[in-house]
């Protein structure tokens, strides 16, 4: 289907529709996310279309799978820009993914949305690279505020990913927070994706005592850090950030992640209008699933768009980039989306916190 | 003391694992003088029979977990003969690196066979072993951890008494000193062949059993970090020799858990395969190979 919604539109790029280009790491390791990002999107695109679509014209989404591996987006953008001909690009979760893209597109003038990638670096690589999330600076210092004040930590081990963009720059902007409120972080441990045992790393920080565990991580990861944790005797808190959401962090950890907090960008348990309707639509599109932050990110960053390629009256890569640097307090799922001059999104950042088998809202902090 | 005996513990049971896989290499190297890189993935495979079969038994048993590592090491052995057949036995006397070459396809043919029956996204392992975890003198001990070292050594011993007490081991090893001389003696090579690959793809499976114990979250391609460090293993104790697989097993699991319980954690696979290079500079052959020049 999608292929040849592909094929027909290299003979004719315009005529038909518009076409937009998404990146997800649809299987693999990181695959809860790129299949919540896309069960998002899609149901923003269905719904502009069923609306009438966009300046007249009906929406086509051409998703390319990145298999959760380094090495394939940069591929897919370029594949997906000069044979499908897409307008924009959305996409990917992770940042180190969004990083390979970016060039991909900025060098092809192609405005990119990243849905929910945090690193800052993402939007750094050029004018044409936005994302509709908040930042690391951001997530990491709601993360060391709540260690320090909610859970009154007064010693944190940190334990991060060295082959992550995201991992590498949440631990700094998380320490940076810390270490500046008087906090004191004894020990630091390094992973990488992909591995599978951590408990030298836990042994290490189980010695030096603290009182919380940052894990700021993917949820694969971070799940089996928190078994191999309680299995060392660990009965510190660990912490996380928005890398942790996801049902796999539960299955795969089972009572192990109890007590654990984690930020994000949005809880479907926050009773407000438009989260009640998003989360009521996502239910009747997909057999009930309810939709976590990745899926609401994913929803918002199609509807970001969209609402740009309306105001530019034009599906020109510079034109789009125009109106989505001027995105201005355009309500979402998510919260109100205001562009800054870096090209990123002020938004607030909820905690969830693990109970009984379930995800539990704590509360939200505002920028 | 408690942090190092701890860490101890820790870099044992993953090296008991790298030990298993590693024999399976050094067994075929042995045997056939070229490194069977399909290894790994029989590996993987062993896991994903343990995972479906774990649905089978109920949960935290006793007989109901031995008879899932029963089940994916018979599983893992026929699928490692099958290999064999189809795959190495139609270049028995083709050049050696023609045969690395197809071992290098048959590796990427499962993983990504499993990729297509599996699915990329990794899965929960059952437990399918009652877990419990206990503290002696402030060391943590589970029993999955025990469970693993115990079910190594035994095989690690059940191994050499086949190769060494047994009318096939002995097979084994005149086939390994040289295969003209056997066949004419009357032992039946591809007979003795497929048995190791058995023998070696069922060490596999249950390496697979144990690995997804301890770290219960498996894919299709969790074969391939193991299977490099069991084959490093394997050089590094000598290949071809078995105690020197099971050695260098340890050896390389107890280094790397070291490492990575040290403050160059961003650096633990660095170092742990500089200290391989250091210690073969120093014997070639590795800790227990011996070294024998070939004529020409």
């Amino acid at each position: 289907m999608i292929a040849i919604l592909g094929l027909a539109a290299c003979s004719k790029p315009q005529a038909e529709g518009i076409q937009i280009g998404e990146i997800a790491s649809l299987t693999g390791k990181e695959a809860a996310f790129g299949q919540a990002s896309h069960k998002g999107t899609l149901l923003a695109i269905e719904e502009l279309n069923a609306a009438g679509g966009v300046l007249g014209q009906q929406l086509y989404l051409t998703t390319e799978d990145n298999q959760s591996k380094a090495g394939e987006s940069a591929t897919a953008a370029r594949k997906l820009i000069s044979r499908t001909k897409v307008v924009a690009l959305l996409g990917e979760v992770a940042s180190s993914r969004s990083l390979e893209m970016a060039p991909v597109a900025q060098a092809a003038k192609i405005p990119m949305i990243s849905p929910s990638s945090t690193n800052p670096s993402v939007t750094e690589t050029g004018d044409y690279i936005f994302r509709v999330c908040f930042i690391d600076p951001f997530q990491g210092t709601v993360m060391a505020k709540f260690a320090k004040d909610t859970l009154k930590a007064k010693k944190v081990a940190v334990l991060s990913s060295v082959s992550s963009a995201y991992s590498v720059g949440l631990a700094k902007y998380f320490k940076e927070t810390y270490l500046a409120d008087g906090g004191v972080i004894p020990v630091e441990q390094k992973y990488a994706e992909g591995d599978k045992d951590f408990k030298a790393q836990l042994t290490a920080i189980k010695a030096a005592n603290v009182d919380a565990i940052f894990v700021p991580g993917y949820y694969t990861e971070a799940a089996l850090i928190c078994k191999q944790a309680r299995e060392l005797g660990i009965t510190v808190p660990l912490l996380g950030g928005d890398g942790w959401e996801a049902p796999q962090l539960i299955e795969i950890g089972g009572t192990a992640v109890e007590g654990s907090f984690y930020s994000t960008h949005y809880s479907p348990e926050n009773k407000t209008p438009a989260v009640e309707e998003f989360v009521k639509k996502f239910q009747a599109r997909w057999d009930g699933q309810i939709p976590d932050a990745m899926a609401a990110l994913g929803y918002d960053s199609a509807l970001v768009l969209a609402d740009a390629i309306k105001r530019a009256g034009s599906t020109e890569g510079s034109k789009i980039r125009d109106a989505l640097a001027a995105t201005d307090a355009f309500v979402g799922v998510t919260g109100r989306t205001q562009i800054d001059a870096g090209r990123n999104a002020a938004k607030s950042a909820v905690i969830i916190t693990v109970e009984n088998g379930q995800f539990k809202f704590v509360g939200e902090v505002s920028p | 003391m408690n942090e190092f005996l701890q860490q101890l513990l820790n870099g044992l049971s993953l090296g008991a694992i790298y030990a298993l896989i590693a024999l399976g290499y050094t067994m075929v190297y042995g045997v056939l003088r070229f490194i069977n890189f399909a290894h790994a993935d029989v590996f993987m495979v062993g896991s994903f029979i343990g995972y479906y079969a774990g649905r089978l038994v109920p949960e935290g048993t006793l007989w109901g977990g031995l008879a899932v590592l029963c089940i994916a090491m018979i599983g893992c052995a026929l699928l490692g003969m099958l290999i064999e057949r189809l795959a190495y036995r139609p270049l028995r006397n083709a050049p050696t690196l023609n045969v690395l070459i197809t071992a290098i396809g048959v590796s990427l043919l499962l993983e990504y066979t499993g990729q297509v029956f599996f699915g990329a996204a990794p899965r929960t392992f059952p437990a399918i072993f009652p877990m419990q975890t206990f503290t002696v003198g402030g060391l943590i001990l589970s029993t999955n951890q025990i469970f693993v070292i115990v079910v190594s050594a035994l095989l690690v011993v059940a191994l050499q008494f086949i190769v060494h007490r047994t009318k096939i081991g002995t097979a084994m090893r005149a086939v390994s000193l040289n295969p003209k001389a056997a066949a004419l003696m009357g032992v039946n090579n591809n007979v003795v062949i497929s048995f190791t690959f058995g023998l070696g793809s069922a060490l596999a499976g249950a390496g697979g059993i144990l690995y997804a114990l301890n770290y219960p979250s498996i894919d299709p391609l969790m074969g391939v970090m193991p299977g490099l460090k069991a084959f490093t293993a394997a050089i590094l104790g000598g290949i071809g020799n078995i105690p020197g697989a099971a050695l260098g097993g340890l050896l390389l699991g107890t280094v790397e858990t070291f490492v990575a319980g040290s403050e160059w954690s961003t650096y633990k696979d660095a170092i742990a395969f500089t200290i391989l290079i250091i210690i073969l500079l120093f014997r070639p052959a590795g800790l227990l190979g011996r070294l024998t020049t070939e004529k020409v």
